[in-house]
């Protein structure tokens, strides 16, 4: 339970650094949110006063000491507020976010979910049968294919599938003129649809990283006397690799799962992007071309506290599964 | 652009070195001795000589347009032409140079602050260690890749003066933690070695002890996890310039991409426009990981290629099921 609460410290104050980063960056930068949001309608004729009260609607009035602007910030954080987007003046950048977050986190979680049972289950397979040609060629393929650009697998997939062979729809997130969203079949099975190929796409990317920390761990488990002995005794095959040397096996992936997990969110952001999808990642892509500093803020305060959040998960999923952990630290 | 040395294990610099003394020659029997090293550094090699002998290998200008645009390859274009009629082999060869060169400086910066972090807070401990493994950790669970947008965009509309220099930068800033980590972790089972306690006891300064001492001994570490930032670097670099975020008026691999995308070149079938990019990028980068499995596997002689018993007992026993059928 200690070792618990000194985690949850931990990730406290990783958000903490979130939090700070996101409020110093911007105010090192030369221009300010205002100037770059009168530039954007191509304001004229601007008097002192209204420039001073479009700073101090963005929160960065020189008038009021910087320890007094972050005390407003993190108070305004507390309070949901992540200000006014400028790309899409008046929204609430909270708003537009709600709106873009289910979107990548259903995309992330079904492609982590797939990629890491696929990607375990074959370097569980191929530690097993070493030596054997499948083992000496999936792991090169797959280090090539994790080595390829997300967004760059995502544009090849669009113009194989979506545009020579037209089997999948290509852009956005369910079809926008012929389903309206809701809990009916017609709406979730679009919804499938226009999610497989960016599925595909993160899976693709992640599924080396899962093999081979599952083969070279299987590796290392497999020359273990209790595996030997487990043979010895003449158990079946099935059961050796299953209970006894993949069960042991399988710990340094979930380990790696909290690592990995950003890179996950960072390839789903650029296959977003190519694909239209709707999540954060577009949202992010829109907010950079559009000079939108607050979403673009927002944006990467969701992203963290959702990776964040996710890490602190696996850590539990982690102490419950390895007892060492419990015994060893508290 | 997932991170390599994925076994996370640490690898010894002293088994890679023995293996080398122990067959009687220098470090480059070691790279020769393992297939993938050899592989992986001739095709890093071969980019690099791509790279810096570009004007011998085209004469196109890769920012001039020669002739009509979107033209599909051809022997005058071997990788056609792009959309404002420029040579798409000619700002390959030199899109290399500046997707090389930001990866580069990237991970070498990226290096040293891995070292810096990662040697110190293992060799001081207690409240050093507290403090710098604290910081190492925030940034290894704050998302890179976003991290580098937001600081990118705001850098670029800033009219940066040089935005490769402030893509390397950005790069470099998001990319050091994992290595610290992998270091220090090291450092933490060498600091107790006798060499250590020995070179404390002639009165060497700190700084000598970590410099002169323990880096040498786990240099083939610090190799590992520079090619494994060099990895994610090149490839970070790539998607923020695919994403507008670089300098959109020099050729480079991230540019091509960026054009292509924008010139809807995927919907109108000009293939020949990010084919060529997106191949480099994942070939230089499946050459560098190569290199790192190489390093993993002298380094942990279990994942070699060589059988194990227990391999040899399993196949055994295939086959004699096979016979009994």
């Amino acid at each position: 339970m200690r070792y618990l609460l000194r985690r949850m410290g931990f990730y406290l104050v990783a958000l903490w650094a979130a939090v700070t980063f996101n409020f110093i960056i911007p105010r090192l930068m030369p221009g300010n949110p205002a100037l770059a949001y009168l530039a954007k309608i191509h304001a004229q004729n601007v008097t002192t006063a209204q420039y001073l009260a479009m700073q101090q609607e963005f929160g960065v009035d020189p008038n009021v000491p910087i320890w007094k602007q972050y005390f407003d910030y993190v108070n305004a954080l507390l309070h949901g507020q992540l200000g006014i987007s400028i790309s899409q003046f008046p929204s609430q950048v909270s708003t537009i976010l709600s709106q873009s977050l289910p979107w990548t986190i259903g995309l992330v979680g079904t492609a982590v979910f797939l990629s890491f049972l696929v990607g375990t289950l074959i370097g569980m397979l191929i530690a097993w049968r070493r030596g054997s040609w499948y083992d000496t060629a999936v792991p090169p393929i797959l280090t090539f294919l994790s080595a390829v650009p997300y967004f760059w697998m995502a544009l090849a997939l669009i113009y194989v599938f979506g545009v020579n062979l037209n089997w999948f729809p290509t852009d956005s997130g369910y079809d926008v003129f012929n389903v309206s969203p809701g809990w009916n079949t017609d709406f979730i099975g679009s919804v499938a649809q226009h999610a497989f190929l960016p599925v595909i796409t993160l899976v693709t990317g992640t599924l080396a990283g899962w093999v081979l920390t599952m083969r070279n761990s299987m590796i290392t488990t497999l020359s273990e006397d209790y595996v030997l002995m487990a043979q010895a005794k003449g158990l079946p095959e099935r059961r050796v690799m299953f209970n006894y040397a993949a069960r042991n096996a399988i710990l340094p992936s979930v380990t790696s799962f909290s690592i990995s997990l950003g890179l996950v969110v960072s390839g789903s952001l650029l296959t977003e992007i190519v694909f239209n999808y709707p999540g954060i990642g577009f949202a992010l892509y829109n907010a950079v071309q559009g000079d939108d500093y607050p979403l673009v803020e927002g944006c990467f305060l969701v992203i963290a506290l959702a990776v964040l959040s996710a890490n602190f998960l696996s850590e539990l999923v982690y102490t419950f599964l390895d007892p060492r952990v419990r015994q060893g630290r508290s | 652009m997932q991170a390599t040395n994925l076994t996370g294990q640490p690898i010894e610099s002293s088994t890679v070195l023995y293996r080398a003394k122990g067959r009687g020659s220098s470090i480059l029997r070691v790279i020769t001795s393992n297939p993938k090293i050899s592989i992986g550094l001739g095709v890093v090699a071969l980019f690099v000589l791509v790279a810096l002998g570009a004007p011998l290998l085209t004469p196109y200008d890769p920012n001039a347009s020669v002739v009509r645009g979107s033209l599909p390859p051809s022997f005058a274009h071997i990788f056609g032409t792009t959309g404002l009629g420029q040579d798409m082999f000619a700002q390959i060869v030199y899109g290399a140079r500046v997707s090389l060169g930001i990866g580069f400086f990237a991970a070498i910066g990226s290096t040293v602050l891995q070292v810096f972090f990662g040697l110190t807070s293992a060799y001081f401990g207690g409240f050093v260690d507290d403090v710098l493994s604290l910081i190492i950790n925030v940034f290894l669970v704050l998302p890179g890749l976003p991290l580098a947008i937001v600081l990118a965009s705001l850098a670029s509309s800033a009219d940066a003066a040089n935005k490769n220099v402030v893509l390397a930068l950005v790069l470099l800033f998001t990319s050091w933690s994992y290595g610290a980590r992998v270091l220090r972790a090291q450092t933490l089972s060498l600091r107790e070695r006798e060499f250590v306690a020995a070179a404390r006891t002639t009165g060497e300064t700190p700084l000598r002890i970590i410099f002169a001492e323990i880096l040498p001994n786990e240099i083939a570490l610090v190799a590992s996890t520079f090619i494994g930032t060099f990895v994610y670097a090149v490839g970070a670099e790539v998607a923020l310039e695919f994403l507008g975020l670089g300098d959109t008026s020099k050729a480079s691999w991230g540019e091509i991409l960026f054009w292509a995308q924008n010139n809807t070149a995927l919907i109108t079938g000009k293939w020949w426009q990010f084919v060529p990019a997106g191949l480099c990028v994942a070939i230089l980068c499946a050459g560098l990981a190569f290199i790192n499995f190489g390093i993993d596997e002298l380094a942990n002689p279990r994942l070699r290629a060589e059988r194990p018993q227990h391999g040899r007992l399993l196949s055994g026993k295939k086959k004699d099921e096979k016979e009994n059928r």
